[in-house]
């Protein structure tokens, strides 16, 4: 139950003007800009914008500004605009077999046709705390020459499953136009179809996913993964507009998408072959998408006749109705507001039973 | 006027290079041409979202991706030239420029726009694009699979 | 897209928007009372009330139904551009236009389920005239009965028999606008 509390408004303002205070630290340290956040802190900004469910840099380095950084703060601020905003539209699928890749690499086959291109990755890297920074903020090393040619981007990058899709050794992912469910329109309906699935999983927390994921690793609906791809870069999104009868651009965002190749090993109505599980996620957010992957190819047990192993990876209501931490920690955080008045009455209730206990013990 | 189906698919390249354009350099090429133009609204600018779909696999039937943000107004100049936009983010100052260039495209000064202002628009955002492919593919790398020992 | 598709819209549409948002809603808590609304001009015969309904209630989630009499090319445009509500037969709208006669038949459209009623369609009915006598209302929103000239008694009749499943309506003549939800209650005067 609850009750409404009145006053403390001084005590509400004097927080909030500390809070302001402490957002600013240190007055001698120099105040951080919107676009140091939006260019230096851009993995932040991504996660930002994938979780908050809304492409727009900007926005997402004011809200981390605002959160002082706690990013499930700011990705709360996003959600709240978001709802804000009347919807013009909704794209066209974007076609991420377009995509201008900075990083594309595939874990099932090293001579993929378009070549492996690393781009800007932590893979490689010593995990040396202070090795490439140097304590003083970007130390960028000149000796590196930027030694590509452009126009291997013209080099086509076949999608990988496509390439064993020719042979029929990986499921097939039917094609279709019909109009997709949106769960930031209609509540949530389970059984949820892979649609609403995908929405549900690349908006959600990070962490929740990885832990998700992580446990169909060790064992908890195994399910086999190989990274078949993993491409990030940008794609054109095109809107149809009636003004002009026609779809056209209106502006490009950064994509991170992942297909994993899993082991299936055929039913009695089918021959042995691969499926697939996807990931889809606005930004460079390549820890969350190879999760979502996992968890999609996860959740699709029914539908491929596999048996259900009671793994909380392959319970759909589970992972779908936790995974959003703006869901989450609205609940969680209500929890330390007043409830003076509930505890009250439990507390009454113990101590007339206790009351109670007591008595019959004496009698 | 443009129009026509070799029209529409001209009109659609500028309007998405508008669309995709960084709003500063957009007004600081559109003051190259004088004065702007003076104008009507048929819709104020209106920041708004567009929510982005995806494939299933990349191939297969739509899911809701998320939204990104989006601009759009619509505006008529003295000439009558009808201009509209639909530009990223929310920038109205950027959505009436681009309907303003939009508009003045499908007028007589259409060819001197198109020098002042699409063409070096144009060329940056392929510069832009070159140097980050440059990038990526000087990051190209080939695996070698080492032969494992059997002990 | 004619250029005539592309005026009549509001001039500031946050303001006049909510404007007629708000008489919406008090047209429909208050079922019978008319109201004058305006603000924006859509191509004939669309009346300048049904104009900024229109305006203020669809979008593109909103499929709309345009009656016969309603559905033309310069109608669809205006609606298409100031509004962009797909453009859908009776079965799949969330709104319909036009005259009482031309919206038949009722039993195409949708009236909701019980746990979502309100996936029903509203009607937006034309009328040649609009005055507060006729049919006697009486229900939640209404202090004693109201009168309202409605096309007819028995569809509202049976459409409130089903409450809460059922359809919704405005009424649009000029520049004025009344309401009758599914809730009231309507019999012959």
């Amino acid at each position: 139950m609850y009750v409404a509390v009145k006053g403390g408004e001084k005590a509400i303002d004097a927080a909030h003007d500390w809070l302001a205070k402490e957002r600013r630290g240190d007055r001698a340290v120099a105040e951080l800009s919107l676009a140091q956040i939006r260019e230096q802190m851009s993995l932040a900004v991504n996660r930002v914008m994938a979780e908050g469910s809304l492409f727009d840099p900007d926005l997402a380095a004011l809200a981390i500004k605002q959160a002082r950084g706690d990013l499930i703060e700011a990705i709360f601020l996003i959600r709240a605009y978001r709802t804000t905003l009347p919807r013009l539209g909704a794209s066209r699928p974007v076609d991420t077999g377009a995509m201008r890749c900075d990083r594309r690499i595939s874990a099932t086959f090293k001579d993929a046709p378009g070549g492996q291109v690393l781009g800007p990755t932590f893979d490689y890297t010593h995990r040396l705390a202070g090795l490439q920074t140097g304590g003083r903020g970007g130390r960028i090393r000149g000796r590196v020459p930027v030694c590509g040619d452009a126009t291997d981007e013209a080099v086509p990058k076949p999608r990988i499953t496509d390439i064993l899709g020719r042979d029929g050794l990986i499921q097939d992912e039917p094609p279709g136009e019909a109009e997709p469910p949106d769960m930031t329109r209609a509540p949530m309906d389970y059984p949820a179809g892979r649609a609403l699935r995908l929405q549900a999983l690349t908006r959600g927390d990070e962490g929740f996913l990885l832990g998700m994921a992580y446990s169909t690793q060790r064992g908890y609906g195994r399910n086999h993964p190989f990274v078949g791809e993993l491409r990030i870069g940008t794609v054109e999104v095109e809107m149809e507009v009636p003004e002009l009868g026609e779809a056209v651009c209106v502006g490009e965002l950064t994509l991170t998408e992942c297909e994993t190749v899993n082991q299936f090993a055929g039913s009695k109505i089918e021959p042995a072959q691969f499926t697939r599980g996807y990931g889809l996620v606005i930004g460079q957010t390549e820890r969350k998408a190879i999760s979502m992957a996992l968890v999609d190819r996860a959740l699709r047990w029914e539908e491929l006749g596999e048996e259900d192993s009671g793994a909380p990876a392959q319970d759909a209501e589970f992972v779908l109705g936790h995974a959003d931490n703006i869901q989450a920690t609205g609940f969680l955080e209500h929890i330390k507001l007043p409830h003076y008045v509930d505890f009250q009455s439990e507390l009454e209730l113990v101590r007339r039973m206790r009351a109670e206990a007591a008595r019959e013990a004496a009698e | 006027m443009v129009d026509g189906t070799t029209g529409i698919e001209a009109r659609k390249g500028w309007m998405g290079l508008l669309a995709r354009a960084r709003p500063a350099r957009l007004a600081e090429l559109l003051d190259t041409l004088g004065e702007r133009p003076a104008h009507a609204w048929l819709r104020a600018p209106e920041v708004g979202g567009v929510m982005v779909r995806g494939r299933m696999g990349g191939t297969g039937a739509p899911f809701n991706l998320g939204e990104m943000t989006v601009t759009r107004c619509s505006l008529r100049l003295d000439g009558g030239e009808v201009g509209h936009a639909h530009v990223q983010g929310r920038g109205k100052a950027h959505a009436r420029d681009a309907a303003m260039v939009d508009a003045l495209m499908q007028g007589s000064r259409a060819s001197q726009v198109r020098a002042a202002v699409i063409g070096p628009l144009e060329a940056e955002e392929d510069a832009r694009r070159q140097a980050r492919a440059a990038r990526a593919a000087s990051t190209k790398v080939d695996f070698f699979t080492m032969v494992r020992g059997e002990d | 897209m004619r250029t005539e598709a592309l005026t009549g819209g509001f001039a500031d549409a946050p303001v006049e928007a909510a404007q007629v948002f708000r008489a919406t809603l008090e047209a429909l808590a208050r079922p019978g009372r008319i109201a004058t609304v305006g603000g924006a001009e859509a191509p004939a015969p669309v009346s300048g009330a049904a104009a900024v309904l229109l305006l203020t209630l669809c979008d593109h989630e909103t499929p709309l139904f345009l009656a016969p009499g309603h559905d033309g090319p310069e109608v669809r445009d205006w609606v298409s551009f100031h509004t962009g509500a797909p453009l859908v037969g009776r079965e799949e709208a969330t709104f319909a236009l036009g005259h009482w006669p031309a919206l038949a038949p009722l039993g195409a459209y949708r009236i909701g389920t019980p746990d979502y009623p309100d996936r029903s369609v509203s009607l937006i009915v034309e009328m040649e005239a609009l005055a507060a006598r006729g049919a006697r209302l009486t229900g939640p929103g209404i202090e004693t009965e109201a009168f309202l000239s409605l096309p007819e008694t028995e569809a509202f009749r049976r459409n409130n028999a089903r409450f809460p499943l059922g359809w919704d309506c405005f009424f649009t003549c000029g520049q004025s606008l009344a309401a009758l939800p599914r809730s009231t209650r309507v019999e012959e005067a």
